[in-house]
């Protein structure tokens, strides 16, 4: 820092941001600079270089600069300017897709609780990261999880709270890897945030709920249906969900294949709607010898956030790919740049977030039919809650009544074609649900028939005598 | 240097208010990343909800995860754990990291997960309108304290060394040579680290303390400053009596 070296200062006057700052004029020893005397454009009056030859070259300046705004370089000095920007996307082929993968459990006949199968058809679906927090009636998915993810070389981690459970998948899966998390109506409750977070950046994951009866902590090891709203409106801002939902413990198997599938398919949160009975009920199920399944597409270089297509799904990269990504909840155009107040790029991404689902209502889609033939009444059901509906449906038609099913596997996004197709062939819909009614308001939408409720929400499985006696009542009016 | 670190790892210029002591942290942050050559490429920022969220996002040239309020540290959980390979740096708020998100803070720092957390400590929520932070100090006025914050202040070093962080480091802005030797050691260190960087925030903060603080000199911001270096000492250097009432800057590593 002697006096017989010289030193050039750059100072870039469009970052400066004047006379509320001046942070250089007051930090330089030698009073190299002063305030400034042009006003800018943007009504700034940037400080200026005025005594170049007073520096000592101490740098105190471009430290402090909070614009990154000077340069300080010894005259005749070596220092290089770096131009070189990194570029966008590494030159690797796309991938993703459609595979066929051998089942990782034997093929043929297991026996094991709903949780437990669960577990396996996340690691079927090539599931390597749970996070998660115990609660009844899901912590045999993660205890499980945690045992098998040793096995198969994942990542585990029990997280201090479901918040940071939802958080730590969501950045697992922006690592490269497909990811889980389990929990019941509280926990599922602290995810909200988050999981409109997934929906917002379109992060693959799937949440499984557990229902529990409610409100509050309820009856932790009792089910209920009470979370088919939440788990479609619970995250602020309204945004299409994909829910599916399990009647047995092959379909807690099936169904978790199936909304892996369709979370990496679509790069959106699915929700596995299970309930305690079908988490805790032991029976046997199926595995096949191989599965299909569907990995995330990637196309390197591509825009991860934006499409032509109005109800496109956009490739997704991965974190450490050069793609120098921009992932945020805010509003943000294809490249991921934060767009926050700009009415036309919101609008756009908002519905695209909901056509990228509702234009493939038939890729989602799922239900089965009982007793269809001639039905003039049709019962729909989901859930823990078919398997009674099912028995009292069976009665009723030996008993003559011309009664049939349909039981809804996917309920988000709901299938109102359905119920319009089967309103103008039957009378009446009868919605038995262990809530106060809300599967039963959204078929009411979709018809103009009769939908009656039969409702109970007494924390025990539907009591398929319930269901008999409604559908057998009604005959005698 | 302050040129090509721009070109080099910035994206676009920040809209942090004037004499923002955030901006000081970012260039200070640049300085030690380019010293040490951290890779980019294989670096993924983590930020929150804040000013102080918005120095990485979208600024750096990098991956960049932008995410709910509080919740940095529990997403870059997630990804550290997944590619253990990346690097994994949290850059955030005092509200977003040591309020709002403050049960994350202390379980990574428990669990040693190896991210690096910066965070960048105003003493005031800035975005919001000047509101009252755990870690404003007991008797300043903000917008939801008018009549002096009637709490006491997080310690966020002994906080984080309670919790068990193998590396807490405390630096001033006003200090930036010793802050980018932090970050440099912070940035080398193998295991989790923390780091209460104090910055200012002259617009929310500083207006509504001025006459309190009796920040004196040509500029808010630079009273500011040089109230920052009256308060910090070394806690290397200075004796008991020196120490007394002052903010202790410095590092602490975990014995053993």
């Amino acid at each position: 820092m002697s006096k017989d070296r010289t030193f050039t200062i750059q100072l870039h006057e469009d970052l400066c941001k004047g006379s509320d700052c001046y942070i250089c004029v007051n930090a330089c020893p030698k009073g190299v600079f002063a305030e400034g005397e042009r006003i800018t454009s943007k009504g700034l009056r940037p400080s200026q270089v005025k005594d170049p030859e007073e520096c000592i070259g101490c740098d105190i300046c471009e430290f402090l600069c909070p614009e990154l705004g000077i340069t300080v370089e010894e005259a005749g000095g070596t220092e290089q300017v770096s131009t070189s920007t990194p570029k966008r996307g590494a030159t690797a082929p796309a991938s993703g897709g459609w595979t066929t993968v051998q089942s990782s459990l034997d093929p043929g006949t297991h026996y094991m609780i709903g949780d437990e199968a669960c577990a396996e058809g996340a690691i079927a679906a090539g599931c390597g990261f749970y996070g998660g927090y115990p609660i009844t009636p899901a912590s045999e998915i993660m205890v499980h999880m945690a045992k098998r993810l040793v096995e198969t070389d994942g990542v585990f981690i029990q997280m201090e709270d479901e918040i940071g459970s939802i958080a730590a998948v969501i950045g697992a899966s922006w690592a490269g890897i497909k990811s889980m998390t389990a929990t019941a109506g509280p926990g599922f409750s602290l995810m909200m945030e988050n999981i409109g977070y997934a929906c917002m950046t379109e992060t693959p994951c799937v949440v499984v709920d557990v229902q529990r009866a409610g409100p509050s902590t309820g009856q932790a090891s009792r089910p209920a249906s009470g979370d088919v709203m939440q788990a479609k409106w619970g995250t602020h801002g309204g945004v299409e969900i994909i829910a599916l939902a399990p009647w047995s413990v092959q379909e807690m198997y099936d169904l978790t294949i199936k909304a892996f599938n369709l979370a990496e398919r679509f790069r959106v949160p699915v929700i596995l709607l299970a309930d305690a009975i079908t988490g805790h009920l032991r029976e046997s199920f199926q595995v096949e010898e191989t599965i299909e399944l569907f990995d995330r597409i990637k196309v390197p270089g591509a825009p991860p956030f934006g499409s032509d297509d109005e109800s496109g799904v956009p490739p997704m990269p991965s974190f450490g790919e050069g793609e120098e990504l921009l992932i945020t909840g805010s509003t943000h155009n294809r490249y991921g740049i934060r767009k926050t107040a700009d009415p036309d790029v919101h609008e756009r991404l908002v519905k695209r977030l909901s056509k990228k689902i509702t234009a493939h209502m038939e890729e989602i889609t799922d239900y089965e039919l009982y007793f269809e033939d001639g039905a003039q009444r049709v019962v729909v059901a989901y859930g823990s809650t078919a398997r009674s509906a099912l028995w009292a449906v069976k009665v009723a038609r030996e008993r003559g009544e011309r009664v049939g099913m349909l039981r809804l596997k996917s309920l988000w996004p709901f299938p109102g074609e359905l119920i319009r197709e089967w309103g103008r062939r039957c009378e009446e819909f009868i919605v038995p649900e262990t809530n106060l009614g809300q599967i039963s308001q959204v078929v009411q939408q979709h018809t103009p028939n009769p939908v009656s409720l039969v409702s109970q929400t007494n924390g025990e499985i539907m009591d398929p005598r319930r269901v008999r006696d409604f559908l057998m009542g009604r005959k005698r009016h | 240097m302050g040129e090509m670190l721009r070109e080099k790892y910035v994206r676009q210029p920040t809209p942090f208010c004037p004499g923002c002591g955030h901006g000081i942290f970012m260039n200070a942050f640049l300085h030690a990343a380019d010293e040490i050559g951290l890779d980019f490429k294989s670096t993924v920022f983590v930020s929150g909800i804040g000013c102080g969220a918005w120095v990485p996002s979208p600024h750096f040239r990098a991956d960049t995860l932008h995410v709910t309020h509080g919740r940095a540290i529990a997403f870059a959980t997630g990804v550290k754990l997944t590619r253990p390979e990346l690097n994994v740096v949290v850059i955030s708020g005092d509200g977003d990291i040591a309020t709002i998100g403050g049960n994350h803070l202390i379980h990574a720092a428990r669990r040693n997960v190896p991210i690096k957390v910066f965070c960048l400590n105003n003493l005031v929520y800035g975005m919001t309108g000047g509101q009252v932070s755990a870690t404003t100090p007991e008797g300043d006025i903000t917008s939801t304290t008018p009549q002096g914050n009637p709490e006491r202040a997080f310690d966020l070093v002994a906080l984080a060394r309670g919790a068990g962080a193998p590396y807490v480091a405390r630096f001033p802005v006003v200090r930036p040579r010793k802050l980018t030797k932090g970050i440099v050691n912070a940035l080398r260190f193998d295991q989790f680290a923390f780091m209460d960087v104090l910055s200012l925030c002259p617009t929310q903060y500083g207006r509504a303390n001025r006459a309190k603080r009796g920040y004196e000199g040509p500029s808010l911001i630079w009273g500011m400053l040089e109230w920052q270096k009256g308060i910090c000492v070394d806690r290397e250097k200075a004796s008991p009596e020196e120490t007394a009432g002052k903010t202790l800057i410095g590092e602490w590593y975990a014995e053993g």
